[in-house]
């Protein structure tokens, strides 16, 4: 007796599995106010289960019988006329869904060739083992499984017109692509995704070959002409979010342009964009460190506010300024109020982004790189008939990866563009390279897609043939302008004196344990020394007792707080972190007793 | 007449540079004047060749492992033909040896055996089963508790003892060695056990078989595994499991070449420079083994330094590194309350001899550019203050 479960919940006792199970399923399929729900026979647990509940995924395969699929050549001729639909087929027992479980009692053939005895499924297309962003990878079964990985890795980065309300949002961190293009060569999934209404790339003229070195390893080269047309150019957007709060005690936080009497008051030049309700106003040109919504506290603490002074007046400027390194324009103003009935101001702020130096673009199968230069479009390699690409691409990149697809998609993109077509590029289906080599050459070009080059810099003709084409190229979101950092001295940590960390409060760039060794092992011992000269400190040290004296700068005095002033102090230079440590010793009960020397 | 030239070098080159030499230029027909320039090349090439003083050839050996091993393959177990021997290689394996574990996680020797024996594969096979360490349970094929007679009956496989040449007579006197109080007598091609006192309980019975099971008969202990391997010119045995000492007391085996992968089991039976040896030839093994690229000399120094004091100190908070002379060094390297306190409590005193105690309190470290120092003691200067 084999248990019977439905929905997890035990129903009853069942003598025949196979046959149940059968049964059940044939029944489905005859009476379709049964359907919508999934049986399995679990052998193992001898157990069967029903499931009818929701949120179960399910997934759409062709019924097979007795090794013939229900998908007749009739049924394919009247879906071409437009006379049945996918409701219909439903219908008709052609198509059911079904769920992860009865998915383990399911054999499932990719084509209606292997078909045999033992299937009970077809798969509706060979394509669905992909998921949506790897079926957006054209001639994917050219590829490396490990390339279409990365390949619809790199897609989920690509800028493009991520939502068609992008103007009344108020999204973090996300980008406009400007004149996002069909793809030329598409798959199947970009029709059925609606592709064309999110499109996130550009259609550019590639050559595969180096330029000058300034596109090595996966460097490339862009043509200055090209982005001076606009190619590539993005808006980046960030929120600014400032909230009027609420403290105990009927405190409140203002808005407005602070008082020069206000705690922490900066420049009057960090205030100059804002408009007397202490909002900047829109369409404003900042910069970092410009305040963009002007706010002023109360104290910290209450016990902050002295005797004398008129309670209320002291306040602590509390500003919203341009993040460190970023600069735009004022795209909206928000002024709400949130859910516990604060004020709430919202600013968009709106940066052009135009391709520079460092920026990284894809294609579709993985092949990822930033820019290595930006070059004329004068001193840009050109052909026979006077194309100068938008981009160069390193040929280097291509025999380790085996992105065969990446190449195809040059050849096809040609064929494409030339002939004014779309491109089928459906994995498992795809429109024939032997058949685009011979439309290449029927448009009048070489067959296997190469042409003539010059030397942009001198007018010489180019030894080799350069593989030339069209395809589909993607601008992801790692921009160097938000992630350039530089720093000469900046602002330390409270405690060690060293520098503190992160870009977004300038902060430094840490030489590491292993970097240190590094220097080290060169010998560079006054180089390591000047480079940990951060937090360098001249601490007076008492030759009697060997612990810190105390220098008094203003009285011009040192003296020992444990030997008085009749003892030999001496100024010596040694890391603040060092001096930390004494002080940490010595707060264990431990004498860490300092023996002078001199050096010389 | 060249060879009082090369006694004037011998002060300046080492001999096995001189040798060579030597060789080198008996080949050729040279007069005295060209070999004299020979050997005043060859110390220039030896000169420049040798370490400068003030180079962080420590940090350098150190780099020199550090990198290539980020490289290592986590697959730990390499099959060394079959799968019976595996060995322990890549990191864990070099981990093991630089921290000096007292017993490697897969013990295994190379037994190389004496002319004879060496290129006649039955011959192998036939010592590869006599170092075996075999028990009875391994040449019998049943073991049976006989209730009625109470006894415990044993059937052995005549072709398995034959193997580790053993016969059943010889059999009888290891079993009465080794279980002693017990009677055993032979009955065809079966043994019979019985204790000697008269009234024991079934219980006995059981326990008296189980000890039987595991009682030794032949080869050499802890040697749980044999492979003969053939390699270029002759064969030889892996082993998995070590014990050298016993092994090199055989006859047929080859003393000059059998080696233990267990360090310490090497410095035990062979001394310390044998020890640094296998450390050297241990390391490279699974370095090379990775299809990695290490220079001997950085192997050679970190096993010196494992070595110098006359047993094997391990790099770890116990070993070497927990040797540092400057509290600061130790403090910075694993436990630093400890060395603190116990520095505190002794009153050590640091010298800041050494680099990272330099590093701490921010001043030059004594390496490379930072070690040279002023000779000339300026008295002058101190007058005048």
């Amino acid at each position: 007796m084999t248990d019977l479960f439905v929905n997890e919940k035990f129903i009853g006792e069942v003598e025949n599995p196979t046959d149940f199970v059968n049964r059940t399923k044939i029944e489905r399929r005859k009476n379709k106010s049964l359907s919508g729900f999934n049986i399995m026979y679990d052998e193992k647990c001898d157990e069967i289960k029903i499931y009818t509940s929701k949120g179960r995924a399910l997934r759409p395969l062709i019924i097979v019988e007795n090794g013939k699929s229900k998908l007749t050549r009739d049924h394919i001729k009247k879906i071409k006329e437009d006379e049945i639909g996918w409701k219909d087929l439903e219908e008709q027992s052609v198509i059911e869904y079904l769920d992860a479980g009865e998915e383990e009692n399911a054999y499932v053939a990719l084509s209606e060739e292997e078909l045999n005895e033992e299937h009970t499924h077809l798969e509706i297309s060979p394509m669905n083992i992909f998921g949506l962003c790897t079926s957006l990878v054209p001639y994917a079964n050219y590829d490396s499984s490990s390339r279409l990985n990365r390949g619809s890795k790199t897609q989920k980065q690509s800028l493009g017109l991520y939502a068609a309300n992008y103007l009344l949002r108020m999204d973090t961190d996300v980008s406009i692509l400007h004149y996002p293009q069909i793809p030329i060569i598409k798959t199947a999934m970009h029709d059925f995704s609606n592709y064309d209404k999110h499109p996130s790339g550009q259609n550019i003229v590639i050559a595969v070959m180096s330029y000058e070195g300034y596109n090595m390893q996966d460097a490339v080269i862009i043509n200055k002409g090209s982005v001076d047309r606009g190619l590539f150019r993005s808006t980046y957007f960030r929120p600014y979010v400032v909230e009027e709060l609420r403290y105990s005690g009927g405190l409140v936080d203002e808005i407005c342009i602070p008082n020069k009497d206000a705690k922490g008051y900066r420049s009057e030049n960090e205030y100059k964009h804002l408009e007397p309700d202490g909002i900047v106003y829109l369409g404003a040109s900042v910069k970092e460190e410009d305040v963009i919504i002007g706010k002023i506290s109360p104290p910290r603490f209450l016990g902050e506010l002295e005797e004398f002074s008129i309670a209320a007046s002291i306040k602590r400027e509390s500003s919203t300024a341009i993040r460190h390194g970023e600069k735009g324009i004022i795209d909206m103003i928000v002024i709400t109020e949130n859910e516990e009935g604060n004020k709430l101001i919202q600013v968009r702020l709106r940066d052009q982004r135009i391709p520079e130096i460092g920026d990284k673009f894809a294609s579709r199968y993985g092949q990822k790189g930033v820019i290595g230069a930006v070059i004329r479009q004068d001193d840009m390699p050109f052909s026979a008939s006077g194309i100068t690409p938008d981009l160069i691409f390193s040929p280097h990149s291509l025999p380790k990866r085996m992105t065969v697809s990446h190449l195809i998609e040059i050849l096809g993109g040609k064929v494409g563009s030339l002939a004014g077509k779309y491109i089928d590029g459906t994995t498992f289906d795809v429109e024939p390279e032997k058949k685009l080599r011979k439309e290449l050459l029927e448009l009048g070009f070489r067959e296997d897609g190469t042409e003539t080059f010059y030397n942009g810099l001198t007018g010489e003709q180019l030894k080799a043939k350069i593989f030339v084409g069209n395809i589909y190229y993607l601008k992801l979101k790692h921009m160097v302008a938000n992630k350039l950092h530089t720093r000469a001295s900046g602002r330390i940590q409270l405690l060690t004196r060293q520098p503190i960390e992160g870009r977004s409060k300038g902060g430094g760039l840490r030489l590491g344990e292993m970097e240190k060794d590094c220097f080290v092992a060169h010998g560079a011992s006054l180089l390591l020394k000047e480079r940990f000269d951060s937090d360098k400190t001249i601490v007076h040290v008492c030759e009697n007792c060997g612990l810190l004296a105390i220098y008094d700068k203003f009285r011009s005095i040192e003296y020992c707080t444990k030997c008085g002033n009749n003892t030999t102090i001496t100024p010596i230079e040694i890391s603040y972190a060092f001096k930390l440590l004494l002080d940490e010793l010595k707060a264990l009960g431990m004498y860490p007793r300092l023996k002078l020397k001199s050096k010389y | 007449m060249t060879e009082d030239l090369f006694e004037s070098y011998k002060n300046e080159l080492p001999a096995k540079l001189i040798s060579d030499l030597k060789k080198e230029i008996s080949k050729h027909k040279l007069s005295s004047k060209q070999i004299k320039e020979i050997v005043e090349k060859t110390k220039k090439e030896f000169e420049e060749a040798k370490i400068n003083s003030g180079e962080a050839i420590g940090i350098i050996t150190a780099e020199s492992f550090g990198e290539p091993s980020t490289q290592m393959t986590l697959n730990v177990f390499h099959f060394a033909g079959v799968a019976e021997v595996n060995v322990t290689l890549g990191l864990p394996r070099l981990i093991e040896i630089f921290d000096a574990r007292k017993l490697p996680s897969t013990p295994s020797m190379e037994i190389y055996l004496k002319k004879p024996y060496n290129k006649d594969n039955k011959k192998v096979r036939k010592i590869a089963n006599q170092i075996k360490e075999t028990t009875l349970k391994e040449v019998v094929s049943e073991f049976t508790t006989n209730l009625l007679k109470s006894q415990v009956e044993i059937t052995f496989e005549k072709e398995k003892m034959r193997d580790i040449g053993i016969t059943p007579k010889s059999l009888i006197t290891i079993l009465e060695t080794s279980l002693k109080g017990t009677i055993v007598k032979e009955k065809g091609s079966t043994l019979i056990l019985k204790p000697k006192t008269k009234d024991y309980k079934l219980n006995d019975l059981y326990k008296l078989k189980e000890k039987a099971k595991d009682v030794f008969i032949s080869g050499v202990k802890k040697i749980t595994h044999v492979l003969p391997v053939k390699t270029d010119s002759e064969y030889m045995i892996l082993c998995a499991g070590s014990n050298l000492k016993e092994v090199l007391k055989l006859d047929e085996i080859d003393t000059t070449r059998t080696v233990t992968n267990d360090l310490f089991e090497t410095q035990s039976v062979l001394g310390i420079e044998a020890a640094r040896q296998a450390i050297i030839t241990e390391a490279q093994k699974v370095i090379e083994e990775q299809g990695l690229n290490v220079n001997i000399r950085h192997i050679m120094t970190v096993a010196d330094v494992m070595t110098s004091r006359g047993v094997i100190k391990g790099i770890t908070r116990s070993g070497i590194s927990g040797e540092k002379s400057s509290v600061l060094a130790r403090a910075s390297f694993e436990t630093p309350m400890k060395h603190l306190v116990n520095a505190s409590l002794t009153g050590e005193v640091d010298y800041l001899n050494s680099i990272i105690e330099n590093i701490m309190l921010n001043q030059p470290v004594p390496i490379g550019t930072g070690l040279p120092d002023l000779v000339a003691k300026m008295k002058i200067a101190k007058a005048k203050k």
